[in-house]
């Protein structure tokens, strides 16, 4: 784990060039310890290879997987080397023998709403991801279940994302055969 | 299971992959393949969701040869009424009577998880005698809670008679919880900032007669069920999952410490003031039904434990925070200060503004792990909130534990894992 350098030393070594507090990396990914909580900024490309590395580290236990739609909060804080897109996954991992937690947050942009499924590497991941795929319209490229978990097979629309409304909409029901 | 074992948790996920034990197929495929196959000479059948035993509206989908599961899957969703999408509408104020309803049988770790993860946006810290009454609360709860396992698992495996015993003792509990929040469900009684009021005279007292009365019933328990030999037949070595299995699906709670992996977020990530009073942590070691039946009863033992060095040190002082922007003036205030009435007003309209951050925090919850996850705009409503549900992530589990099983034992499989539907559709 590299430490974050510290910006008064940085100035003081590169007098000319103004002195930009550079993000701490971890498995060469920017983090943030916002709240006491550590958070990795992982690009999608790299999900697999960060969350193989950190259950090398201690991070056994995959407890959750869940998608936000940032489409009306698109000014959120987040590390400058990181652009922001509008949906995020947000990956929970725990460490029992450090009795710590680390997150990733996975950029997944709007028009290409899919990221990497690490069920191969956390088989516990699976109903997670596949409810981040039901309700936030995120895919997961080899998924061994990609199919509506929460939803009918049927329904239209991810009902976790921000431009679906919420309100009154028409019931949808399987069509059942009448009792005559 | 030590640090070095790396590769036994790497080799429970290739067994897992390798064993094929969840029939993945979407419901609709389901419902079309259901019926004798042919072609591989195994019958495809549906369990549920109507069904006495899946403990709500859980539906399984069987693959069986013979007698014998050899696949199945858990299809659920029969219950989701889109939890986290109202969540998202509505005030941090209002978020208890929200997430209260999703683990309907310990509705008050919801509230605590959510409160918690507010508060922990908020950066505040809930007054002494709160955090007192919210881990009293919690342990009752988790009485309640596991009370009710009891009676159910009983009745799944024909101990009808513990049905009946089951619901008498948590009677008793939901009793406790009308006097000291006025419901006996859904309480709204935990809320960011603080309880809703503080306990009612004669709490004590209460709370002593239940502290009494129980262990002499929790014998009578363990007389009718954990030495009988039917019980032990139908439940030893059925279901078995091992510790890096369980790790590997994601499993917490009792499922997880009944592989004999000590994991409990009160002792070992502790929150409220778990880490001032004495408890153990129950494991067992084989890591089957009967186990997590045997942890549970232990865990009503060790929750009383705890209520009791509660009982001996509930410190006086404040039941919730004295932030006017957070916690509503009293009710006399109202009459004689303008600025309460405003407060008042702002409060229960708006809502309070919770600075903008993510955070995710997890309590012990009877089931394993509760999580809340909080995205904050900076606004007074919850950009997001997301529940883990520990019973949503353990049913992962099913396939895994009824793989070549008999199709009797799906009833006691099922009823071990102690889903709550609720929780898991939200």
């Amino acid at each position: 784990m590299t430490e974050a350098p510290d910006p008064a030393a940085g100035e003081a070594a590169d007098a000319g060039v103004a002195a930009e507090p550079q993000p701490e990396l971890l498995h060469g990914m920017p983090i943030t310890r916002d709240l006491g909580q550590l958070v990795l900024h992982v690009p999608r490309d790299d999900v697999r290879r960060v969350v193989t590395a950190l259950r090398a580290d201690g991070y056994w236990q995959c407890v959750d997987v869940c998608g936000v739609d940032y489409l009306d909060h698109g000014a959120r804080a987040l590390p400058p080397t990181v652009t922001p897109e509008r949906f995020e996954v947000v990956i929970s991992l725990l460490n029992h023998t450090e009795r710590t937690r680390a997150r990733l947050r996975v950029q997944v942009p709007e028009s290409d709403p899919r990221s990497p499924s690490i069920v191969a590497i956390h088989p516990g991941a699976e109903g997670p991801e596949r409810e981040t795929a039901d309700l936030m319209g995120i895919s997961f490229d080899d998924h061994p279940d990609p199919t509506r978990i929460l939803m009918p097979d049927d329904w239209v629309g991810h009902p976790l994302r921000k431009d679906y409304d919420v309100g009154r909409i028409p019931v949808q029901f399987k069509a059942a055969p009448g009792a005559r | 299971m030590s640090v070095s074992d790396i590769e036994r948790l790497d080799a429970a996920v290739a067994r897992l992959a390798a064993d094929d034990s969840v029939l993945r197929l979407s419901e609709t495929e389901a419902e079309r393949r259901s019926g004798y196959q042919a072609d591989t000479e195994r019958m495809i059948m549906n369990m549920g969701p109507q069904h006495p035993s899946t403990h709500g509206v859980l539906r399984l989908v069987l693959e069986l040869e013979g007698e014998l599961i050899v696949r199945s899957k858990p299809v659920i969703g029969y219950l989701h009424t889109g939890m986290e999408k109202t969540g998202e509408v509505l005030t941090y104020v209002q978020g208890p009577t929200n997430v209260t309803r999703m683990d309907y049988a310990s509705p008050l770790f919801n509230e605590l998880v959510f409160s918690l993860a507010t508060e922990t946006l908020l950066g505040i810290e809930v007054p002494e005698r709160a955090q007192w009454i919210r881990m009293l609360m919690c342990e009752v709860n988790r009485l309640s809670s596991h009370l009710l396992f009891m009676a159910t698992n009983g009745m799944d495996l024909g101990a009808v008679s513990m049905m009946l015993y089951g619901w008498r003792e948590r009677e008793e509990l939901l009793r406790f919880f009308e006097k000291v929040t006025g419901l006996r469900m859904n309480h709204n009684y935990i809320r960011p900032g603080g309880v809703a009021a503080d306990l009612p005279d004669g709490w004590r007292d209460d709370l002593r007669s239940i502290l009494d009365a129980l262990p002499d019933r929790l014998d009578e328990f363990d007389t009718l069920m954990s030495g009988q030999p039917i019980w032990q037949d139908r439940l030893q070595g059925v279901g078995v999952i091992t510790a890096e299995e369980a790790i590997a699906l994601g499993a917490t709670g009792p499922i997880l410490r009944s592989t004999g992996f000590a994991w409990d977020l009160r002792r070992d990530q502790p929150y409220l003031r778990y880490d001032e009073v004495d408890f153990d942590v129950i494991v067992g070691t084989h890591g089957d039904s009967f186990d997590r039946y045997a942890i549970r009863l232990g865990e009503i033992h060790e929750s009383m434990r705890i209520l009791r060095q509660i009982l001996d040190r509930m410190p006086t002082g404040d039941y919730r925070i004295q932030d006017k922007k957070v916690t509503p003036p009293p009710r006399a205030r109202i009459d004689e200060s303008m600025e309460a009435l405003i407060h008042h007003f702002k409060i229960f309209t708006e809502g309070f503004k919770v600075p903008e951050g993510e955070v995710y925090v997890a309590v012990e919850s009877p089931r394993g792990e509760l999580g809340c996850y909080l995205v904050s705009d900076g606004g007074p409503k919850p950009y997001r909130m997301h529940i883990r549900g520990p019973s949503f992530v353990n049913l992962q589990t099913l396939p895994h534990l009824m793989r070549n099983s008999l199709i009797a034992d799906t009833v006691a499989i099922v009823s071990s894992v102690d889903p709550i539907m609720g929780e898991v559709d939200r």
